[in-house]
């Protein structure tokens, strides 16, 4: 059976508290930490992007598997915020790891879905004989539009995933997926910004997809929301994923350990992958795990994972993710934060 | 390093730190070399420097070359590494005031440095305090 052979997450160390961003727009902070459910957000350094925290996350992956980085035979970064609009992020990842030059790359892109959609081929190459092992790698380094909601959010990180059919840590028991064409958030060719629909975003868009895919795989695997341990969702903001989890009948302990938004952002395409790595980092062998991404435009990919005995012999071989979420943090101002997103036009 | 040819040639030593050992005296040559210099023997095999290592000594860069203007100030370090080799680069992710001789510190890949706005992007590695 296929799975989960090795898992490993990245989180930036800068961080910018909500309060900092509402100070420069004019805006009521207490109203924005309450409404997003978020308190502070990680921010890249000008040295790191999304090519950077996929190296260091699938390093943190080969640890935990203990594989030769030759017998990789696919691997693939999903991203909105990819550093070339010509030129593979995947090849470098790649080759930083050792995997080159017998080995299938893509990038990809969906909104906040790219990590698993990533996954998702990663994962059904491994099932299929095609490939020994598939890596999948969840990573954006998300930009907001000064002074828009999304700025309060728009975070860092990645999340890397190896799959095999052998050592597993986690079974994956399921896989599907729920699309529909919804136009919610999209950028534009040489737009700098992503729009979005406001409201829009909510009902037809985030909560129909989740649900969609949520439903769509219990039916599939013939699985009820209390069989499961544990639930990871999208967390564009803090409130959704418990919204949407009460929608469906999951209670809040299930949510929260892989919950990291209020002190993380939304990390976009690295956003449900890190919350399975915090989750699978408390997890325990037999636990049953639900993984239900969203990505605008619109669409989730759902995984059912079953963590085995392996769990306890890893857990510990790379760093856990929220010891990354609160180790070493460096709390910027604005100006620094502007300077480090490249939001300070300079003098050519 | 700031043609794609040069960029490409350095690949293997910036982004896995392949380095090359003397099979009959040990030594590691980090660039890899086709000849020994210590007992000239000609059979070398190839091997990765450790990715960890300490701080052997420190400056801090306040005037840099221009490509790492919009970094300035920062730390460059010779580190040598757990293997015994010594190499040279930038510490990053710390404060200035708690690098300190010794410190323990590990391999993080990063972007070095962008040619311009519309060249090439150039990654390496660049040291960061170890995880305590
Ligand atoms: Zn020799």
């Amino acid at each position: 059976m296929e799975g989960i052979v090795g898992y490993g997450a990245y989180i930036p160390r800068n961080r910018i508290k909500v309060e900092e961003i509402a100070k420069v727009w004019g805006a009521d902070a207490p109203s924005y930490k309450k409404g997003l459910m978020l308190e502070e957000k990680s921010v890249p350094s000008l040295d790191q992007d999304t090519i950077t925290m996929s190296v260091e996350a699938s390093k943190n992956a080969l640890k935990r598997a203990l594989i030769d980085p030759k017998d990789i035979g696919a691997v693939y970064i999903g991203s909105e915020s990819h550093p070339y609009a010509v030129k593979p992020s995947g090849t470098v990842l790649a080759e930083a790891i050792g995997a080159t030059p017998d080995v299938h790359t893509a990038d990809l892109e969906f909104a906040c879905k790219a990590g698993t959609e990533g996954m998702f081929i990663a994962l059904n190459l491994v099932a299929s004989g095609v490939i020994k092992y598939g890596l999948g790698v969840g990573a954006d380094t998300s930009q907001g539009a000064p002074g828009d909601a999304l700025e309060y959010s728009a975070a860092a990180g990645a999340a890397a995933f190896i799959f095999g059919k052998e050592n597993l840590v986690a079974k994956a028991h399921e896989t599907y997926s729920y699309m529909t064409d919804t136009p919610d958030f999209w950028r534009r060719e040489y737009q700098y910004y992503p729009q979005h629909g406001g409201r829009f975003t909510g009902d037809p868009a985030y909560f129909k997809h989740i649900k969609g895919a949520a439903r769509g795989i219990m039916d599939k695997a013939g699985m009820k929301p209390e069989d499961f341990q544990y639930v990871i969702f999208h967390q564009p903001n803090g409130k959704f994923p418990f919204r949407v989890g009460k929608m469906l009948g999951f209670k809040k302990e299930q949510i929260e350990p892989g919950w990291l938004v209020n002190k993380l952002g939304n990390t976009y395409s690295g956003s449900s992958p890190l919350g399975l790595t915090s989750t699978l980092d408390i997890s325990q062998p037999g636990d049953m795990i639900l993984l239900v991404s969203y990505g605008s435009g619109a669409g989730s990919d759902g995984f059912v994972f079953e963590v085995t005995e392996r769990i306890n012999e890893v857990r510990e071989s790379a760093p856990k993710t929220r010891d990354l979420l609160s180790h070493n943090i460096n709390y910027l101002e604005y100006g620094e934060y502007a300077k480090f997103r490249h939001k300070i036009r300079k003098a050519d | 390093m700031s043609t794609p040819a040069r960029y490409w040639r350095e690949i293997p030593q910036r982004y896995r730190l392949e380095a090359n050992k003397c099979s009959s005296c040990g030594k590691i040559f980090f660039p890899p070399r086709l000849l020994c210099n210590v007992c000239q023997s000609k059979d070398l095999e190839k091997t990765k420097l450790a990715e960890t290592g300490k701080v052997l000594t420190y400056t801090i860069i306040r005037v840099p070359p221009h490509q790492f203007v919009d970094q300035a100030p920062y730390a460059v370090g010779i580190v040598e590494l757990d293997d015994g080799v010594k190499i040279m680069g930038q510490v990053v992710d710390c404060d200035f005031e708690d690098i300190k001789i010794g410190m323990k510190v590990k391999v993080e890949f990063r972007k070095l440095f962008d040619v311009g706005e519309s060249g090439i992007l150039c990654y390496g590695y660049k040291f960061v305090p170890q995880l305590r």
